[in-house]
Order: structure tokens, then sequence, then C-alpha cells
């Protein structure tokens, strides 16, 4: 081969692995790893430690609330779903999931809301709720130490890559995407702190920052936020597509409920 | 009743020291955070933390806002004897709340 | 917090020693910095640690915590979470049944989360 055919063989490779890099290649289930994994090892014992993790007192006032008879009828969650503990074990796992009675997929505080509204004829709870964290937390706590599986199937597939793409996608005054902290930059340091890589492995999670428990979207929201981008109504579908997307990336780890991070 | 988790062995060998444990549901506002509206958020705080094995006073915790939301106390005592232990907060705006344990000594 | 430690030890001497203080050299978020106190004692009627008090130096208060204990802990020994608002040093001081005063310290780097809220 002559100079300029190897000069253009080289350039073209050269082209191919750039144009690899440029469509950033998703984190391989060999390499993924939570968000505990990125933390210090004094937080890491505040959130093994169930007697000092903050989060176990919302699993608390979960059980409680699971007990407890609301509405005209006075059904409980234990009235149709029993010990939790048997009922709801691995069940959080699999969320978000397709709903087939309202044909779009739902999270965990959604279909929540739809057995209140459905089921115990109550008025469904405001995101962020207190209650409707706890019993989230509570119920989340039952999948403890399961891998996060959602089924991705043909339904369900049209949401997950329209999280892919919200994820994917430059927004906001930063021009900067989920995907480049979170899939090219986990491990290194934004400011002081240490960037995981973003799985929802332990939601609804004890932030540190808030002092208190929150849901996902709370936390994507102060990412969009963070990001300077524009954030969406509570209830819009992207935060639903994007949450989708997030639990399918996260397949295989294991769940944390109540998680604690910083 | 605020929720609290208290985390004390059920039996003990007598003489054996034991670790206590305690997490209590309260916001621990410190009076120095602005709201977004720029008004100061008042303080509102648990002040005081007490213990006491079977009556009598074992451990007593003043503590100021500096102590973090969802306040954690963790401390040891002897095993002497079997009986309960009780656990008091108190704090700003009348907050006051009680917890007990049992434990077993032989 | 000079105040706040002569409030503590009045006309007594400040000893460095037998206090152990625990936290971490940095945080990734200062709402709930844990912490540890062990000090060196036998805790017994005659020889006992009374108080473990903990002063921070660039809250808007010194004071953190005070502890009132006696011979039935077994050991002198705390654990808790606190607030801290910025990268600063942190003071434990002990005060024995003989009416001494130990001291131990620790500093703490502490960082900020990268992506935060608007609401509080």
């Amino acid at each position: 081969m002559n100079a300029l055919a190897s000069v253009l063989v080289e350039l073209t490779a050269g082209a191919m692995l750039l144009a690899v890099a440029a469509t950033a290649a998703d984190i391989p289930a060999e390499e993924r790893r939570s968000g505990y994994d990125f933390m210090s090892r004094e937080l890491k014992a505040m959130q093994d430690d169930e007697a000092a993790n903050p989060g176990m007192l919302a699993v608390l006032d979960g059980e409680a609330i699971w007990q407890r008879g609301e509405g005209a009828g006075g059904k409980s969650c234990a009235t149709c779903h029993g010990d939790a503990r048997i009922s709801m074990k691995a069940v959080a796992a699999r969320y978000p999931t397709f709903d087939n009675a309202i044909g779009r997929p739902i999270d965990l505080e959604q279909r929540i809301n739809r057995c209140r509204s459905e089921h115990q004829q109550v008025a469904p709870l405001p995101f962020e709720h207190k209650d409707l964290l706890a019993l989230a937390a509570y119920v989340a706590h039952q999948s403890k130490g399961q891998p996060i599986s959602v089924t991705d199937d043909a339904r369900s597939r049209p949401f997950i890559e329209g999280g892919r793409e919200i994820f994917k996608l430059r927004q906001g005054q930063l021009n900067l995407s989920c995907a480049q902290c979170h899939d090219d930059n986990w491990g290194n340091h934004l400011g002081g702190a240490p960037i995981p890589q973003g799985h929802p492995t332990g939601y609804p999670i004890y932030r540190l920052e808030w002092q208190a428990l929150g849901s996902l979207r709370r936390r994507l929201r102060n990412c969009l936020i963070g990001m300077r981008a524009e954030t969406y109504p509570d209830d819009a579908p992207e935060i639903i597509a994007l949450e989708f997307y997030l639990a399918w990336r996260a397949g295989g780890l294991a769940m944390e409920t109540p998680a604690v991070r910083p | 009743m605020p929720r609290t988790l208290i985390k004390v062995p059920a039996t003990a060998k007598r003489g054996e020291i034991i670790e206590i444990k305690t997490l209590i549901s309260h916001p621990m506002e410190s009076g120095f955070r602005v709201g977004p509206n720029g008004v100061p958020i008042p303080r509102d705080i648990i002040t005081l933390f007490t213990c006491t094995y079977n009556g009598e006073e074992i451990f007593r915790a003043e503590l100021s806002p500096a102590i973090a939301a969802n306040p954690f106390l963790s401390f040891l005592t002897i095993a002497c004897d079997s009986g309960t232990l009780a656990f008091h907060w108190s704090g700003d705006s009348g907050f006051a709340a009680t917890e007990t344990a049992a434990i077993i000594v032989e | 917090m000079q105040e706040l430690i002569r409030k503590i030890i009045g006309d007594a001497a400040l000893q460095v020693g037998k206090v152990r203080l625990d936290a971490p050299g940095l945080v990734e978020n200062g709402n709930a910095v844990p912490l540890t106190v062990s000090v060196e004692s036998p805790m017994t009627e005659k020889d006992h640690v009374k108080a473990i008090h903990i002063i921070n130096e660039k809250n808007p208060q010194p004071h953190v915590i005070s502890v009132r204990l006696g011979p039935r802990a077994g050991r002198a020994t705390l654990s808790t979470r606190i607030k801290l608002k910025d990268s600063q040093q942190l003071i434990a001081i002990a005060e024995t049944s003989d009416g001494s005063f130990w001291t131990g310290t620790a500093d703490v780097i502490v960082t900020l989360a990268a992506c935060v809220e608007d609401r509080l």
C-alpha cells in the first residue's frame, strides 16, 4: 500500500474512533456502581446501620401508614396486601413499570397513589408529601438487596428510549447533558464532590443536603437546576421516561432503600 | 408522637457494657437559615435528652442548633439489672417525646 | 468560642490528652457530620468523666453539645451527628471527677454538593 493510502486508512480509522466516542457509550454491566461506592466510609456506615440511618424513621412511618385504614371503607394497604415483607418483596425493584390500565409507565409513588384512589377511595397524595415518601420508603425497603430489573418489552421500549434521549441531550445554560457527567466522567470530581454514575438504587433517599427524605423526582429537579436547565412539571411524561431509562440503565444493581447520600 | 428508633440489646450479661442508639424525627431548625422570601426561619430544636435506667438518670445531653436534623445519639451503660430504659426528649415550642425499652439482664 | 471554653473550665487549666475526637477529615456535606468522642478513664466512683462538651470554631454559635455522665457509663464515649457551616476545627473538652479538664481536637474540611435545588 502506498503512503497516501495508508494515511487515508489511518484517518478513516481515527474518524471512526471519534464517531464512537462522540455517542457516549453506556456503562457496561460489569462497571456499574451504585452511588454508595463513591461515598466516604462514614456515610456508608450511616447508611448500613439501620439504627443510625435517618431514612429508617420514614420506613417506620410507612409501616404505620401501611396498617392504617383509610377512607369510607377503612381499607388499609394491609387489607389487600397483607404482610408487606412478603407481598412487596422485590416489587419496587421492578419499577417503573408499564401500567396496562392507563397505557403508560408509572413509578412507585404513582402506583401507590393509584391504589389510594382506586381501592381505598381516598385522594392521591401530592408528590414529596411526607406520607407518600414514607409509604414508598417502606415498600422499597422490602426490595433491599434485590437487583433492579425493569421490564424492557415492546410497550416499554419507546419510553426507555425517550428517557435515554433526554439523558444524552445537551440542555440549559451550560449546554450540558446528564451523560457528560454520569456516563463520561463518573469517578472524577465536580468541585469537591465525586461524580457518581447516577443510578436510582436507594430511592426515596435521605439526602444530607435536604436533611430529609426525598424522591427521585426531587433529585432530578436538583440535577436540572444544577445544570441551569428548565425543570419539568412533576407529572411530566419526560420525568417518567427519564426514571424508566435510569432504572433500566441500573439493571443488576441492588436496591438500597433507604439510601443516605450527601 | 414523633417517630423514634431505639436500639437497646434485648438481653445482656450483668456487668456487660451495652451500647444504646437513639434516633428521633425532628427538623432541628437552627434559626440561622433564611427562607426563600428573605424571612428568617425561626429556631426549632430539641434542647435536652435524658436517659434513665430503672428510674435513675444515666445520661443527659444538652443540644444546641449545631446538632444535625433527626438527632442521633449513641452512648454506653453498664447492664446492671433487668428493667426499663426510658428516653425523654424536650425542646422548643413545648416539644416532648418519651420512649421506653425493656432489658433482661442475667 | 474562647468565651465558651472559659465558661466551661473557669480558672482551671485545659490539659491536652485523654480525649479522642473522631470526625471525618473531609465531608461531602456539612449537614450531618458523624463524630465520636471517647475519653480514657476507668469510670469508677473515684475517677470518672463527669461531662463531655463539644465546641466548634466557625458556626454562628460555638456550643454543639454537652453530655453529663457518670461511672454507670462503663466507658466515656458519645456518638452523634452535627452540622458544620464551613471547614473548621472541633474541640472536645472532658471534665473529670477530680475537677480537671482534658481536651482533644479534630479538623474537618467541609465540601458542598454540586447540584442543589432552588427551594429550601
